[in-house]
C-alpha cells in the first residue's frame, strides 16, 4: 500500500517521523465561549489503535473531530495548541483541509453511505481527488473493499444501491470508502454503537487488520470494546485528558482515581 | 356517574370525528364535482370535434369550428421557456441561501424571493405591458435578431411586435422562480448533516460537497420543485394574457404572438354566446385541468420521496 505523504502546507518543515504519527500538544478547544477541551497532550502512534473513552459530553468526539478539522464549518469555534501530523501542524491556517482529510479518513457513528451504488460510494473520494483511469479505479475500489472485509459479500452487486446493504455492511462500506483515499490515519467515532454484536465483532476484527498499516483512533462508549481493540487508551473526563497509557495497564492498574471509578462502572 | 361521563366523552369524540372527517372530505369532493361539471359541459365540443379539438388550429367562433392546438402549444411552450430560464436561477438562489449565505442575510433574501410570489398577477402583467414588452421590442429583440444574427433562425425570426411568446416566457419565469427556489431550499436543507460530513471527510471542498453529495441526494426533490413551478406556469392567466399577444396561431418564432389555454378562457368566456363556443371553452378548461393535475401529482410525489428518505 502506498501512502500519500504530500506536504499539507507548502512551507512545512520536513519530518522524519513515521507516516501517520499524530502528536497533540497542549490542545484546547472552545465552542463559542464554552471551553470543551483543556490542554490535551497525547501521541497517537502509527500501527496502533488508540481508544478514547469517557462519559458522554467529555470531549472525546470533539477531540477526534479536531484531528481532521471537521469543526471548520462550525462558526464560533477556536482552539489553541498544536496537532502535528508527521510533524506538520494541521491547525495551521495555511494547511489545505482537503489534502488533510484525504490523509486522515473518518468513519461516523451512524453509517452514512451516499444513495448511490456500492461502487460509486467507494470511488467517490478517488474520483474527487486523484481522477484515476477506469481500470485503476476498479483496482482501487476492489482493494478498498477487500481491506474493509466486504469484497466477498458485494463483489457480485457492486452496481446496486448501497442502501440495500445491512447496517454492518453499510458501516464497513463507509470504512472502505475512507480507505479508498489511502489515508495514513483513520478516525472512528463510535463506529459500532448502532450495530448488533456480530456486526460489531466484524468491525473490531477489521480494525485489528487495518492497524498493520494505519494509525487508528476510535471513540467508544463500550469499555469492553476499548479493551478488545486498542493498544492504548485515553480517558477523557469533562474536557480533560485524565490519563492515558497502554490499554492493559490503564484497565488493570489505573493511576488516577477517576479512571478507576469510571472503568469499574461507578459513574459514566 | 362515571359510566355516563365515559359515555358522554365518547359521543363528543364521535361528533368531533365525524365533523372533521366531513370537512376533510369536502375538499376532494369539491375537486371531483368541479372536474365532473367541466367534463359534462365540455362533452358536446369533444364529441363534435373528437381528437381534432386537440390538433386543429382553426378556432372560429362565427362558423362554430374549434381547434385548441395553438392554445395548448402556447401553454406548453411558454411554460417550458419559463422553466428553462427560471430553473438555473432558482436553484442558484436556493444553493446560495441554504449553503453559502451568512445567517444575517439568509432570512431577508429568502423573504424577498418569497415575496415575488405574493405580487398579484395583474401587477406583473401591467409591468409586462409597460416595461418588459417595450424593452423586448426596442432592445432585446433587435439585439438577438440583428446583432447576434439569429434573425434567420426559426426561433427568432419575424417582426418584433413586442407582445410575444418570449414576453410570456420571461414573465412566467419571474413568477415561478420563488416557487422553485423555496421548495428547492427546503429540500436542500432536508439533506442530512451526515451526508455532508461524509463528503467533507473524504476531502471534498464545499462546492464538491454540494455538487457531489447534497444535490444528488436532493435531486428528485429539486425535480419536484421544478415540476411544481411548471404547474404554476401552466395555469397562470392574467399576466400571460396581457403580454402574449393572444393570436390563435402556432409559430416557431418566440417573437411571434401566441395564445395559452388560460388566456383563451379568460378572453372569450364573456362573448361565448352560442352553446358550442361555451362547450369548447369548457373543453379547453378540462384539458388544462387534466394537465395541471397530472403535473402537480408528479411534483408532490417527487418531493415526498426525498422527504421520506431524509427521515429514514
Amino acid at each position: 500500500m502506498t501512502t500519500i505523504t504530500a506536504p499539507l502546507a507548502p512551507e512545512a518543515p520536513p519530518s522524519d517521523a513515521r507516516p501517520g504519527a499524530v502528536a497533540v500538544e497542549n490542545f484546547s478547544f472552545w465552542y463559542g465561549p464554552k471551553q470543551a477541551l483543556f490542554d490535551i497532550s497525547l501521541d497517537l502512534v502509527p500501527r496502533e489503535v488508540t481508544a478514547l473513552i469517557g462519559p458522554s459530553g467529555c470531549g472525546k468526539s470533539t477531540f477526534l473531530r479536531s484531528i481532521n478539522r471537521m469543526h471548520d464549518l462550525l462558526p464560533g469555534t477556536r482552539s489553541t495548541g498544536r496537532i502535528l501530523l508527521d510533524g506538520e501542524d494541521v491547525l495551521d491556517r495555511s494547511v489545505d483541509v482537503v489534502q488533510l482529510r484525504q490523509r486522515i479518513g473518518m468513519v461516523f457513528q451512524r453509517s452514512n453511505p451516499f444513495p448511490r451504488s456500492i461502487y460509486d460510494n467507494v470511488a467517490w473520494g478517488p474520483r474527487l481527488n486523484r481522477r484515476p483511469s477506469r481500470s485503476a479505479l476498479d483496482e482501487i475500489v476492489e482493494q478498498a473493499l477487500r481491506r474493509a472485509a466486504l469484497w466477498d459479500e458485494v463483489k457480485d452487486r457492486l452496481r446496486t444501491s448501497a442502501l440495500g446493504l445491512s447496517g454492518g455492511q453499510q458501516q464497513r462500506l463507509c470504512i472502505a470508502r475512507a480507505l479508498a483515499n489511502e489515508p495514513e490515519v483513520l478516525l472512528l467515532d463510535e463506529p459500532a454503537s448502532a450495530l448488533d454484536p456480530i456486526a460489531t465483532q466484524r468491525i473490531e476484527e477489521l480494525l485489528w487488520e487495518l492497524k498493520k498499516e494505519l494509525t487508528i483512533v476510535i471513540v467508544t462508549h463500550n469499555l469492553q470494546q476499548a479493551g478488545r481493540v486498542s493498544d492504548r487508551t485515553a480517558f477523557f473526563y469533562l474536557g480533560e485528558l485524565i490519563e492515558h497509557g497502554p490499554t492493559d495497564q490503564l484497565f488493570t492498574a489505573p493511576r488516577e482515581e477517576r479512571t478507576e471509578a469510571y472503568i469499574t462502572g461507578r459513574f459514566g | 356517574m362515571a359510566s355516563t361521563q365515559l359515555h358522554g366523552a365518547s359521543v363528543g369524540d364521535r361528533i368531533y370525528r365525524y365533523t372533521t372527517t366531513a370537512f376533510a372530505l369536502s375538499i376532494p369532493l369539491l375537486l371531483v364535482l368541479l372536474a365532473f361539471e367541466v367534463a359534462v359541459a365540455a362533452w358536446p365540443a369533444l364529441k363534435a370535434f373528437h381528437l381534432g379539438f386537440l390538433t386543429s388550429s382553426a378556432w372560429d367562433a362565427v362558423n362554430g369550428t374549434f381547434g385548441a392546438a395553438p392554445a395548448i402549444y402556447g401553454t406548453i411552450v411558454s411554460s417550458l421557456l419559463a422553466l428553462l430560464i427560471a430553473t438555473p436561477l432558482a436553484i442558484g438562489v436556493a444553493i446560495f441561501l441554504s449553503e453559502f449565505a451568512p445567517s444575517w442575510l439568509r432570512q431577508p433574501v429568502a423573504f424577498l424571493v418569497d415575496l415575488l410570489a405574493a405580487i398579484p398577477s395583474v401587477v406583473y402583467g401591467l409591468w409586462g405591458i409597460f416595461v418588459l414588452v417595450p424593452f423586448l421590442r426596442e432592445q432585446v429583440m433587435p439585439f438577438l435578431a440583428d446583432r447576434l444574427h439569429l434573425g434567420d433562425t426559426p426561433l427568432f425570426s419575424g417582426p418584433a411586435y413586442g407582445p410575444s411568446m418570449l414576453a410570456a416566457g420571461l414573465i412566467l419565469a419571474i413568477m415561478v422562480l420563488p416557487y422553485i427556489s423555496s421548495v428547492t431550499r427546503e429540500v436542500l436543507m432536508a439533506v442530512p448533516r451526515s451526508q455532508r460530513e461524509a463528503a467533507l471527510a473524504l476531502g471534498a471542498t464545499r462546492w464538491e460537497m454540494i455538487w457531489g453529495a447534497v444535490l444528488p441526494y436532493a435531486s428528485s426533490g429539486v425535480m419536484g420543485s421544478v415540476i411544481l413551478g411548471l404547474g404554476r406556469a401552466l395555469g397562470e392567466t392574467m399576466a400571460v394574457t396581457m403580454v402574449i399577444g393572444n393570436r390563435h396561431e402556432i409559430s416557431s418564432s418566440l417573437f411571434a404572438p401566441g395564445y395559452t389555454m388560460a388566456s383563451v378562457i379568460a378572453n372569450e368566456f364573456s362573448e361565448a354566446t352560442n352553446d358550442m363556443h361555451l362547450s369548447a371553452l369548457m373543453a379547453v378548461g378540462a384539458v388544462l385541468l387534466a394537465i395541471t393535475l397530472m403535473v402537480n401529482i408528479i411534483a408532490r410525489w417527487l418531493v415526498w420521496r426525498v422527504e421520506r428518505r431524509g427521515q429514514a
